[in-house]
């Protein structure tokens, strides 16, 4: 038992005290009338709270701390609207499984059900979006409430929390929300029990497979920045002499300078990643979960593999592609019992000579790097060349978040990312607008560190507003606006499937005036319009640290992502860039004469 | 052996935490995953911490295994078993009102008898009927008493034990 000494405190005191017991450094939050009591302590609390302008921002702003630090986010707004706009941020951070604990205000226990005002079944809506939800109905219940949600957001597969808070049970006025506070030092939860060590069953059997292999690609997913297993990863890629591939979630987990070290696969993956992957013999499914952006058409993906499946949520073994082996448990816990066994079985020699197939990879790479066209003095801006610039003048350490979109692609396939939690974006939900409140929430857990929002203008004006909490609460964030004046991913679709018949995807590059409305929420705002300014404007941002820095870059409006894998498409028929020679086994190479918008509009019927 | 593809219903008793908002999550997960529930009846078990959930879903031998592990990250869920037909007592309850006039009751009464079903409740016109039993037996109890006339019908849905000196198969996971 807890050795600490009783205090009296009502519901909402105890709720800020058991955050304080968690050690929360900072909340990400709204106030309004359900959650009011328990802002009130918040006063006289050492935590720090951050006031966003707009609850999604609050949720996003969590996922962002979260994904940096590897510490549970933490968001706090009032019910009902709130409640509703902080569920695209819990779908997200599930989808993606970041730790987040979540507190909603709720009416009165006695007004829940009557259609109060602000009232909404938050728990039952949230309840598909969320690894647990709880609504609290005792005071003294507040403390193991805490205690459960930092508990279940943190272990296993990580995921979103929510506590859902009635008003009387936190009010200063009502004399039944003061209990004797003492916070609990376990949880009681007889139907949760995650165990991250893997079966030595398993690890056998896995050994066999990795022994046995001549062609073998690790497929790192988010598992394994969870699991802190990015170090052990590379080990066991290294002594292996593996390929390996990094998903969108991934990105940085190990070092894209590396040697063995291919990139993105999927949709918009490089050639070598997602061909590497196709011709494998043996698919080593570390932390990743076989999603449809990086398979394309599950029953031609990786045909010729074997599959090991390293997860720690069972669900996820099989769900998609049955392994060969499957190993449930925790990354880094995995890799570290294989390479225990291997380096008995002496190291490298455990493993078949891959020289041959890393000569092959090699080769794909020579033939197939990722290519663009740079723009002319004068001209505007290529996105890519944008990116490429502010990966060379940024410090090695740089956290860079993104929308989602075409600029999501551009970043992650052309920024370097060396370091692990360098990369935050929003994969599974592909949430536009995520950028900004998320760069914020990392730039408020590492204040030290530049944090560049890589953001389209699509998502810029989704979540924009958040740039005055950067302002205001002094979170010195720096936006690239990649300004292309279209929602350019969908424009591509409608370029590629549609017939060029664009859609309701225009959003012209001067409405709104980036510039004027960024310098109105506190910004320094710069815009670019000509490739020979786009290094020393990057230059002028990086030298502000006082103050939120937008950078417009106006950007031309046809650009197109490749490669690309048509939705639902093998990974075979993957299209390189215009300006490369087709894959011989690709549909895209058979008729060459065809434009590129009519063979890929072709194919997609 | 059930043949893939072939759909076949599997009975799963899941012992949950005796909490508010349990049989909500557990029916939102085989919803918003889009397996199909047959039947469910649910009640406190002798430990009144735990209730247990006995659900028959209607799935193609594969995604059974899915509907565990699924069921199984839902925190509130302590433990599932699945329990196949020969290897458990299954049992369920049938109330029915079927119209009896003079004319046809002997008959309703003789296949009652016959089913050692009971009579709970008696009118002029109609006679409410009970039978608990195996599920099969309820159903051809139901085909027998639908050539009279059936106003109303309830079935409680299945319950399931584990046969005594057989250990049901324990599918958590990990």
């Amino acid at each position: 038992m807890s050795d600490q000494e009783p205090i009296r405190l009502n519901g909402g005191q105890a709720l800020i005290k058991s955050l304080e017991m968690e050690g929360v450094e900072v909340i990400f939050g709204y106030p309004g009338g359900a959650i009011l009591p328990v802002y009130d302590p918040i006063i006289d609390s050492k935590i720090r709270h951050v006031l966003v302008r707009h609850e999604q921002g609050a949720g996003h702003a969590a996922e962002g701390y979260a994904h940096a630090t590897g510490r549970p986010g933490v968001c706090m707004v009032t019910s009902g609207p709130a409640a509703t706009n902080i569920v695209t941020p819990l779908a997200d951070a599930y989808l993606d499984s970041v730790p987040m604990v979540c507190i909603t205000g709720q009416v009165a226990l006695a007004a829940i059900g009557t259609d109060a005002f602000q009232e909404c079944d938050t728990t039952g809506i949230t309840r598909s979006v969320t690894k647990h939800n709880m609504l609290v109905t005792r005071a003294e219940d507040i403390p193991m409430a805490v205690k459960e949600a930092f508990h279940i957001a943190t272990t296993g597969r990580p995921g979103p929390v929510l506590i859902d808070i009635p008003k009387n049970i936190v009010d200063a006025n009502n004399p039944d929300a003061y209990f004797d506070f003492v916070y609990p030092d376990t949880v009681d939860l007889p139907g949760y029990s995650p165990d991250g060590r893997p079966s030595d069953d398993s690890i056998d059997a896995a050994l066999e497979l990795l022994a046995a292999a001549e062609r073998p690609v690790l497929y790192v997913g988010g598992g394994v920045l969870k699991a802190r297993a990015a170090e052990a990863v590379l080990r066991l890629a290294e002594m292996g002499d593996i390929p390996v591939v990094t998903t969108l979630m991934a990105r940085g987990a190990v070092p894209d300078d590396h040697e063995l070290c291919l990139g993105m696969p999927g949709m918009h993956g490089n050639y070598t990643a997602v061909t590497a992957i196709q011709r494998c013999d043996l698919l080593i499914a570390m932390g990743s979960r076989f999603d449809d952006r990086v398979t394309g058409k599950v029953g031609a993906f990786a045909p010729d593999a074997k599959v090991i499946h390293v997860d720690i949520d069972p669900a996820e073994h099989g769900k998609v592609r049955i392994p060969e082996v499957s190993v449930v448990g925790d990354c880094r816990l995995v890799c570290e019992a294989l390479l225990a066994k291997l380096e008995v079985k002496g190291g490298a020699s455990a493993f078949a000579d891959h020289t041959p197939w890393r000569q092959q990879v090699s080769g794909w790479q020579e033939k197939y790097p990722l290519v663009y066209q740079s723009s002319e003095s004068g001209e505007l801006l290529k996105p890519q060349h944008v990116i490429e610039s502010l990966r060379d003048s940024c410090p090695p350490d740089t956290i860079v978040t993104s929308g989602v979109g075409q600029h999501q692609m551009f970043a992650s396939q052309y920024w370097t990312f060396n370091h692990p939690y360098t990369w935050i974006n929003s994969g599974g939900l592909g949430t536009m607008g995520f950028s900004i409140p998320a760069a914020i929430g990392a730039k408020a857990a590492y204040p030290d560190r530049m944090v560049w929002a890589v953001d389209g203008d699509g998502c810029f004006q989704m979540t924009a507003q958040e740039l005055i909490t950067a302002s205001v609460e002094k979170i010195p964030i720096k936006v690239a606006l990649l300004n292309n004046a279209y929602l350019g991913m969908v424009r591509q679709w409608q370029e590629l499937f549609y017939d060029n018949r664009y859609s309701e995807v225009y959003l012209s590059h001067d409405m709104p005036d980036y510039v004027k409305w960024a310098e109105s929420m506190g910004c320094v705002a710069f815009r670019v319009e000509d490739p020979d300014e786009i290094a020393a404007t990057i230059a002028k941002a990086n030298a502000i640290n006082d103050r939120p820095v937008v950078v417009e870059f106006r950007c031309v409006e046809e650009e197109n992502v490749f490669p690309m894998v048509p939705a639902g498409g093998s990974n075979d028929d993957i299209i390189v860039d215009p300006s490369q020679e087709q894959p011989a086994h690709s549909t895209a190479a058979q008729d060459a004469s065809m434009t590129d918008a009519q063979r890929t509009g072709e194919k997609a019927k | 052996m059930t043949r893939p593809g072939e759909l076949e219903n599997h009975t799963i008793v899941v012992r949950v935490e005796n909490k508010a908002g349990v049989l909500a999550r557990v029916a939102d997960l085989f919803a918003r995953r889009g397996y199909n529930i047959f039947s469910l009846a649910v009640a406190p078990t002798n430990d009144e911490r735990f209730s247990k959930i006995t659900i028959v879903v209607t799935v193609e031998s594969t995604p059974l295994d899915q509907i565990v592990k699924q069921l199984f990250k839902l925190v509130n869920v302590v433990e599932i078993a699945q329990l196949p037909a020969d290897q458990s007592v299954e049992r369920e309850l049938l109330l029915a009102t079927v119209d009896a006039p003079a004319k046809t009751r002997g008959e309703v009464l003789e296949i009652v008898d016959i089913f050692e079903g009971k009579i709970v409740a008696v009118s002029g016109e109609q006679l409410t009927v009970s039978l608990d039993g195996r599920p099969d037996k309820l159903d051809d109890f139901e085909a027998l008493l639908s050539e009279y006339t059936i106003s109303d019908l309830q079935r409680s849905g299945r319950i399931a034990l584990p046969k005594i000196g057989r250990q049901a198969a324990r599918l958590r996971a990990v």
